[in-house]
């Protein structure tokens, strides 16, 4: 028995790993797409098929979840918070996060308060689904174009 | 009443190779491993610990071929549930781990008011997350009423 999809999938999800590991750093989608051991047009068509959504999508929700924690669980600026998660740019920040929340860093912040329960359920549970208004365009990831500064 | 979890199990590609990851790289002990015809009841658990994990590959009888192939594209995703286990020291099992070859970590040693946790992948792609409890959480529970 060859067991293709089966190897393909667990290379992507090596590779999903790796950006849920490293979200805060300046993440390339060909260093991303290495770790599948696959070229970029490929990882981001396989990683689409698989997973529902493109790589860059992903990272950003993987990115705007961890700056919902943060923003609900510490005192740190809605701009450390920015750069902790990873983006560079505020604006596209604040962007992103509204596109994907539906309210701003500070909104969120004022109407959220810490969750009890372990991190690791909290993570999944919290993720954000993108709400409607199709793909957000910004990060520093390398697949969308780069972010526009305001 | 009941009393304990006797048995869960995890669905992997390989028995062997799930052995050798979950009792070499891991470092659980070997249950059962019992084979009756092509059937092999093959079960790991924490060193003294009373709960088996079994180990089952998808596939006939249980499932025919074609859920038994929904079913490995969903362990090779990670889609599946995982396992979360408690370690006395949580940084030094990382270290451990990281010295028997282990590469799929999933989350390095990170801390929160309830301890200290990592996450691994298994080779299939199944979540494992290993939790130090912290020594105020473990204090707080232990004090909680029952209801």
């Amino acid at each position: 028995m060859t067991w293709k999809v089966e190897d393909l999938n667990r290379r992507l999800l090596r590779a999903r790993d790796a950006m849920d590991r490293a979200y805060a750093e300046p993440l390339d989608v060909r260093t991303v797409a290495a770790v599948a051991c696959l070229s970029k047009a490929q990882f981001i068509r396989s990683f689409r098929a698989c997973f529902g959504e493109t790589p860059h999508r992903y990272l950003q929700r993987r990115r705007v979840e961890r700056a919902m924690f943060m923003l609900r669980e510490t005192e740190r600026s809605v701009t450390n918070v920015c750069y902790e998660v990873g983006f560079t740019s505020l604006g596209t920040f604040s962007r992103t996060f509204r596109a994907i929340v539906g309210e701003t860093p500070s909104e969120y912040r004022l109407a959220h308060e810490p969750i009890e329960a372990p991190h690791c359920f909290q993570m999944a549970a919290t993720r954000p689904r993108l709400a409607a208004g199709g793909e957000v365009q910004s990060s520093s990831f390398g697949e969308a174009s780069a972010a526009k500064v305001p | 009443m009941i009393t304990k979890l006797n048995v869960t199990s995890i669905y992997v590609l390989d028995k062997d190779k799930a052995l050798d990851f979950y009792v070499n790289i891991l470092g659980l002990e070997k249950g059962n491993d019992v084979r009756q015809g092509t059937y092999r009841w093959l079960t790991v658990r924490v060193p003294g610990d009373v709960t088996e994990i079994s180990l089952e590959v998808p596939g006939p009888p249980l499932h025919d071929e074609a859920t038994a192939a929904q079913l490995r594209e969903l362990i090779t995703k990670g889609a599946m549930s995982g396992l979360v286990f408690v370690a006395d020291d949580v940084r030094s099992l990382y270290q451990t781990l990281r010295t028997r070859g282990l590469t799929d970590f999933t989350q390095e040693p990170t801390d929160h008011f309830y301890g200290t946790d990592m996450g691994v992948r298994d080779p299939f792609g199944n979540a494992i997350r290993i939790l130090q409890q912290a020594k105020v959480a473990q204090a707080a529970r232990s004090v909680e009423p029952s209801t």
